[in-house]
């Protein structure tokens, strides 16, 4: 069964389940897996930082969906040290517009991830970002691959 | 199904006029560059789920060409001007030389999508601006043709009390007979709609 993952969402699976989150365009989609408990998570975070300490939406920013995201995978039997990540999206779908700060939204939030999951010691495997176009990730909880479709590339898994 | 919040009727009412101010100006614009008559739909306004933003044009991947303008002034937001992907190339195929292979749309094609975009944006600004007296300067305009959601989230990322809900004002105008078919999306910048609702000397916010 395929989970739907929603924008500004993060969700837990298990076993032969697997989670789906849509057309990230600057938006990340951070997969965490526990590949011998067979746990995974998915978060479609859209912003770098939040605006305090305790947002109401968790996983709308990087500094507060991806401590929650790794922690509601240790609840449900994760080991940490043997959690690794996947990335993608952090696109600038608009390629030829500049200045604007909301414009670097995705290369932000693609170095706020990787800064966050530094400080909690997760790996980074294997990611697909920046460009700019818009990607649809599938998250498979058993083998943790990372299945990402985007209009121009077809489909294809990290 | 789509999650929505509820809005108060006279100020979804405000909101709807205004959107038909503008969107009526940018429809007569499309008309003259297709050169058929449209028909427009009632906007519709809502305080729409972020999930559920793309739900008119067929769902978060739906295929899109997309003519993108920051907008800020006395209000501040993003307009987005959208075309479903083939309709535009059905469009762009009637208005010159298709250009083969090339994905998704040529340069040429590109160029020509980026003008209508642009003059149907600053339509729908400069009529909104003139009724409300209020500024409203459109950016540089930017053309991307890819899924719906990853291109109007655009429209979403600024913070918002709302969380997850966006307010939205959506239109719809239709090219009979060639089933070609533009969208307007106005996403006023949070707290903007209370900027617009004064100056129609209706109080308060969504």
């Amino acid at each position: 069964m395929i989970h739907h993952v929603g924008m500004a969402e993060l969700k837990i699976a298990t076993e032969e389940h697997a989670l789906r989150t849509f057309g990230l365009g600057s938006c990340v989609g951070l997969a965490l897996y526990d590949e011998v408990a067979h746990i995974a998570g998915l978060a479609h975070i859209m912003l770098p930082a939040s605006p305090n300490e305790a947002p109401q939406h968790v996983a709308k920013y990087v500094n507060t969906a991806v401590p929650r995201l790794a922690s509601l995978m240790i609840e449900r039997g994760a080991a940490k040290r043997r959690i690794r990540a996947k990335l993608a999206g952090g696109a600038q779908m608009f390629a030829t517009l500049s200045g604007v700060d909301l414009m670097r939204v995705g290369p932000r939030n693609v170095e706020a991830t990787l800064e966050a999951l530094r400080s909690l010691g997760v790996p980074l495997v294997a990611s697909d970002v920046g460009g700019s176009y818009g990607r649809t990730i599938t998250l498979e909880c058993l083998t943790g691959k990372l299945w990402i479709r985007s209009v121009q590339h077809g489909e294809y898994g990290i | 199904m789509t999650h929505r919040l509820y809005m108060e009727e006279r100020i979804a009412d405000a909101l709807r006029e205004l959107g038909n101010i503008g969107a009526g100006h940018a429809a007569a614009a499309f008309s003259e560059f297709v050169g058929e008559p449209v028909t427009m739909r009632v906007p519709l306004v809502e305080l729409v789920a972020f999930d559920d933003v793309t739900e008119a044009l067929g769902g978060p991947e739906a295929p899109v060409a997309v003519t993108y303008v920051r907008v800020s002034g006395d209000v501040a937001g993003h307009l987005f001007v959208i075309q479903p992907l083939d309709g535009a190339r059905r469009l762009l195929s009637s208005l010159a030389p298709a250009s083969g292979e090339e994905w998704p749309l040529s340069a040429m094609e590109e160029s020509v999508l980026e003008e209508l975009g642009n003059i149907m944006a600053a339509h729908y600004l400069s009529s909104l601006a003139d009724f409300t007296r209020l500024t409203m300067r459109p950016s540089v305009p930017s053309v991307a043709v890819d899924m719906a959601q990853a291109i109007l989230a655009m429209g979403m990322l600024e913070e918002n009390p709302l969380g997850d809900f966006a307010l939205v004002i959506h239109t719809a105008i239709n090219v009979p007979e060639e089933q070609g078919r533009a969208h307007v999306y106005l996403f006023p910048s949070p707290g903007m709609e209370r900027v617009l609702l004064r100056s129609l000397g209706v109080g308060d916010g969504v």
